[in-house]
């Protein structure tokens, strides 16, 4: 007998690559991502973040945003809407971008890729396409389609994951240099990989029509099962990310359109990415409040802190004497780096005082019983992990 | 209006053929509307070099008179209610021939098997004695408010957050003028501003066409109607501000008139007007500091370069087609994007062959007003805001030669009408047999007053808000460019961040009608743009 679910259309949506996922999250530890059912972690998280920094392991990014912008002013929209020079992005190449609001404030962070001169994709954390097709308004020739759920998308991070790419038979993969794209012949399809992702280490992502993912899954990991090839969730991704200083929504940046107080979202300058914002361009939207912002100087500065002792500093103050009295940031992110083998976090700290002494007081917890302690922040310039093997081309041992 | 080309100005042919013009102008005014002139003549008396472009033959825009038949003239505004005393006197309008209208026009509300209700120089007849009496009482409130208000359409409105000096004095005036007509009259003020405007006339008055004449000022122009909440007091208010009070007059030689003692003043200032020179694209310079106006393309190729352009065409117009969304901000694009600028004022011209004769109405000397209810025109409103034009239209009829007898051929005359609603897009999109359906409706609605009419015509003419738009290039064929309305009015007027005159591109401002005070033939916004870049 069958019944009508009353929950129709409310449930959430599975991933091409799910029937797999789901004999491997053997803890059914399962979130959501922009409507998708989404491991937070397969087995255990930290086992997961050293597949990523060992060996290699495939993380589900078909939740991701994805939107195809085609026509003859693809270009222009986007080089309006972003801070970047988008006309400098070579065919099969992509770039990080921002983009803000007429104020400035960051809106999200993404990845633009081009794939001819007038069709582009632009991937993105969180559902963009009211802003788009405000950004689109006006442009003679642009068409915006959502391909989220056109496109299954899987990234493969780690050491090991230019040499199973190979193994799996997409030869010359290792000509491809940081932010290129290369496209393969795949079952009467063409699979899509890039050398992108969100770990700070060497690694693809992989897109495909979703009525390939699940043979794209069983040949990679066939390929891949004499380097380790494992699932990694939500946490080992945001272990990753934290290690390689890379920021995330809702921990180090609050999304312009979806902030309510005064100045609770952030500009490019505060979260040290002003290196994205091109003033080479003539125009693009926010450009004039990013000047000023840029002129005046940032009220925070997001800040790499090494801390000393092994307490993640999460949530922590910062501050500017050992007595704490004089709050000067926040920590946005903190963990216990066991690749740096470091206490590390991301801070925003006012921009002013950055070249103070600094002071985090951490609280935490030891057997239900409250502790804190005072510990002293060395800020550092360069991401936490960066090994060389994420930039080399050819990748070492591939 | 004849049209003075600039000869003095030295072209050189380049290699790609295109114009380039070497002299350099302080100043371009895009668009040749009166407010064009006025702050074109403004700039020039400052000692700036300043050129005005207009599109068509002719300046004046809307004011602008047309032979609409052999022998037979009219413009779009066919009477002036609270054109600037201040722009008068400073570009010494006289002396250039500008005659204001010596007798405000009787404002006539018609009636049919009923007086006439005729409203001249302060009396009110046709109407009981009980209206009689409460219209003194309002009156009175009337023009205290229309006082309070007066000073400030003639000031830029401050920005919100700003700290600035002349800002603060800005809003201190408003509070204080307020407070010095008394606790009674500034609650009462408060209360009134934004009521509909049937409200407002239900308190007043019984009599249902003296309610519809007195609310039309309040309405006419707008997407709005009696029971529409919003603006329509203001409207009123706006209207009534000038020594005028809101009677409306026709200057020696028409609307034209003026037009022509605006463009005389703009010339014998130094500016130079050239017509038939539409504007393409405003060009922009960019440097590290981001972009800034620097000069205009016209449709030719030809291209004019100036420290400074200043637009006197709508908000729209001005951002999304001769600026361009590429080069502004998405929020603010979005924002001009959204300006509602939808005109719903169609025009009927008529050619007449003798004097019609209003039953009942001795003279056809006013602005005769076709509204006999509240309702009327409500019901003319509805139609039109769903996208189809009404079926009994209202609307507002003068015969401009009977003041002027150069207006058509010697014994003939010309009825000019503003006819509502009518909207811009109608439902199915507008042919001819449309356009020939609301005209016929509104000249048998005429005939109902005066029953020889048809018998007179020797030619008639309807103009569409779609027509309006196409002949006058002035998005939506609106009146004001965009509604006046309290979302689009004063410092949000046409939005912020374009309303002090300056827009977001450095060297570009706005001077015309969707700019404060708004529309209608003031020359407000064309004098308070002037006083801005000369700040």
């Amino acid at each position: 007998m069958t019944t009508t679910d009353p929950y129709a259309g409310e449930r959430l949506k599975l991933s091409p690559f799910y029937p797999r996922q789901e004999v491997l999250n053997i803890r059914e530890a399962w979130s959501a991502w922009n409507g998708y059912k989404f491991a937070e972690y397969y087995y255990d998280a930290e086992y997961e973040y050293f597949c990523v920094r060992n060996q290699c392991a495939t993380y589900d990014i078909t939740p991701m945003q994805k939107y195809e912008i085609r026509g003859r002013d693809a270009e222009v929209m986007l080089n309006r809407m972003v801070t970047r020079d988008v006309t400098k992005i070579g065919i099969d190449k992509v770039a990080y971008c921002v983009w803000c609001t007429d104020e400035g404030r960051m809106i999200d962070d993404g990845t633009i890729f081009k794939l001819a001169d007038d069709r582009f994709m632009l991937t993105c954390g969180s559902p963009c396409t009211a802003w788009l097709a405000k950004s689109a308004f006006g442009f003679d020739d642009v068409t915006i389609t959502d391909v989220t759920d056109d496109l299954a998308a899987l990234s493969l991070q780690g050491p090991t994951s230019c040499a199973v790419l190979k193994n799996m038979g997409l030869h010359g993969i290792d000509t491809a240099k940081p932010f290129n794209i290369m496209h393969f012949p795949f079952h009467g399809e063409s699979l899509m990989v890039s050398r992108t992702g969100f770990t700070g280490d060497l690694g693809y992502e992989l897109w495909i029509p979703p009525e390939l993912g699940l043979k794209l899954w069983d040949e990679l990991y066939a390929a891949g099962e004499d380097y380790g090839i494992q699932p990694y969730g939500e946490a080992a991704t945001n272990m990753a990310r934290l290690e390689a200083a890379f920021i995330m929504p809702a921990m180090e940046f609050n999304e312009a359109l979806r902030t309510v107080n005064f100045e609770h979202d952030q500009t490019p300058f505060e979260l040290s990415l002003g290196w994205l914002v091109d003033f080479d361009k003539p125009h693009f939207s926010g450009r004039s409040a990013l000047l000023k912002e840029k002129q005046r100087g940032p009220k925070y500065t997001l800040t790499k802190l090494d801390i000393e002792g092994n307490r993640p500093a999460e949530g922590s103050y910062i501050y500017g004497n050992k007595q704490c009295t004089k709050e000067i940031g926040y920590v946005t992110s903190a963990m216990w780096s066991p690749a740096v083998k470091a206490n590390i976090a991301l801070a925003m700290i006012m921009t002013d005082q950055l070249d103070n002494k600094m002071w985090a007081e951490i609280y935490y917890e030891k057997e239900l019983r409250q502790y804190s302690r005072i510990a002293a922040c060395t800020r550092k310039k360069k991401p936490f992990w960066a090994p060389s093997r994420a930039r080399a081309t050819p990748p070492p041992d591939c | 209006m004849p049209c003075w080309r600039t000869m003095a100005s030295v072209r050189h042919k380049k290699n790609n053929g295109r114009y380039k013009n070497l002299d350099r102008y302080d100043s371009i005014i895009i668009g040749g509307g009166h407010n064009g002139l006025v702050c074109a003549t403004y700039l020039a008396k400052s000692g700036q070099r300043v050129l005005l472009l207009e599109a068509s033959e002719s300046v004046g825009g809307l004011g602008a008179s047309r032979e609409f038949h052999p022998g037979f003239h009219a413009s779009i505004a066919h009477s002036v209610s609270h054109f600037s005393k201040r722009v008068t006197d400073d570009l010494n309008l006289r002396s250039h021939a500008y005659v204001p209208g010596a007798n405000p026009l009787p404002t006539v509300g018609l009636g049919i098997d009923r007086e006439h209700i005729i409203f001249d120089q302060g009396t009110l007849r046709g109407v009981s004695a009980d209206d009689a009496e409460s219209f003194k009482n309002y009156s009175r409130l009337m023009h205290r408010l229309a006082d309070v208000l007066h000073p400030f359409w003639l000031k830029t409105m401050p920005r919100i957050g700003s700290s600035n000096f002349t800002d603060l004095m800005t809003f201190g005036h408003l509070g204080l003028n307020l407070r010095r007509i008394g606790k009674k009259d500034m609650l009462e003020f408060l209360r009134v501003a934004s009521l509909p405007a049937r409200d407002l006339m239900d308190e007043y008055f019984d009599d249902e066409t003296l309610k519809a004449t007195l609310s039309w000022d309040g309405l006419i122009g707008a997407k709005m109607a009696p029971r529409s909440p919003n603006s329509a007091v203001l409207a009123m208010l706006y209207r009534m501000a000038e020594i005028s009070r809101g009677e409306h007059s026709i200057p020696g030689g028409g609307v034209n008139g003026l037009i022509t003692a605006l463009s005389q003043a703009a010339v014998a200032a130094g500016a130079t007007i050239r017509c038939a020179a539409p504007v393409e694209r405003i060009r922009l310079a960019a440097s590290s500091d981001g972009l800034q106006a620097n000069g205009v393309q016209l449709t030719d190729g030809e291209i004019i370069a100036a420290d400074r352009i200043v637009s006197a065409t709508d908000p729209q117009r001005t951002f999304l087609n001769l600026v361009g969304v590429e080069n502004l901000d998405i929020g603010f694009t979005n924002r001009i994007r959204r300006l509602r600028c939808s005109g719903y004022v169609a025009k009927l011209h008529l050619a007449l062959n003798s004097l019609p004769e209003f039953t009942g109405l001795a003279q056809a000397n006013g602005r005769m007003i076709i509204a006999p209810k509240m309702d009327s025109i409500e019901f003319a409103y509805d139609a039109a805001k769903y996208g189809e034009s009404a079926e009994n239209p209202v609307m507002e009829i003068v015969l401009p030669s009977v003041h002027d007898a150069s207006l058509a051929p010697a014994g003939q005359h010309v009825l000019s009408a503003h006819v509502m609603y009518v909207p811009h897009e109608l439902k199915g999109g507008w042919t001819d047999a449309a356009r020939e359906r609301i005209c016929e409706s509104s000249i048998d609605t005429i005939a109902r007053y005066a029953p020889g009419i048809r018998e007179q015509i020797i030619h008639q003419e309807f103009l569409t808000p779609a027509d309006l738009e196409r002949c006058y290039r002035v998005t939506g064929g609106h009146w004001h460019h965009t509604e006046f309305a309290m979302d689009q009015m004063l410092m949000m007027r046409p939005t912020y961040e374009a309303a002090q005159y300056s827009t977001p591109i450095p060297g570009l401002y706005l001077c015309g009608a969707g700019s404060h005070p708004g529309g209608d033939i003031t020359g407000a916004p064309g004098h308070n743009a002037a006083r801005e870049i000369l700040r």
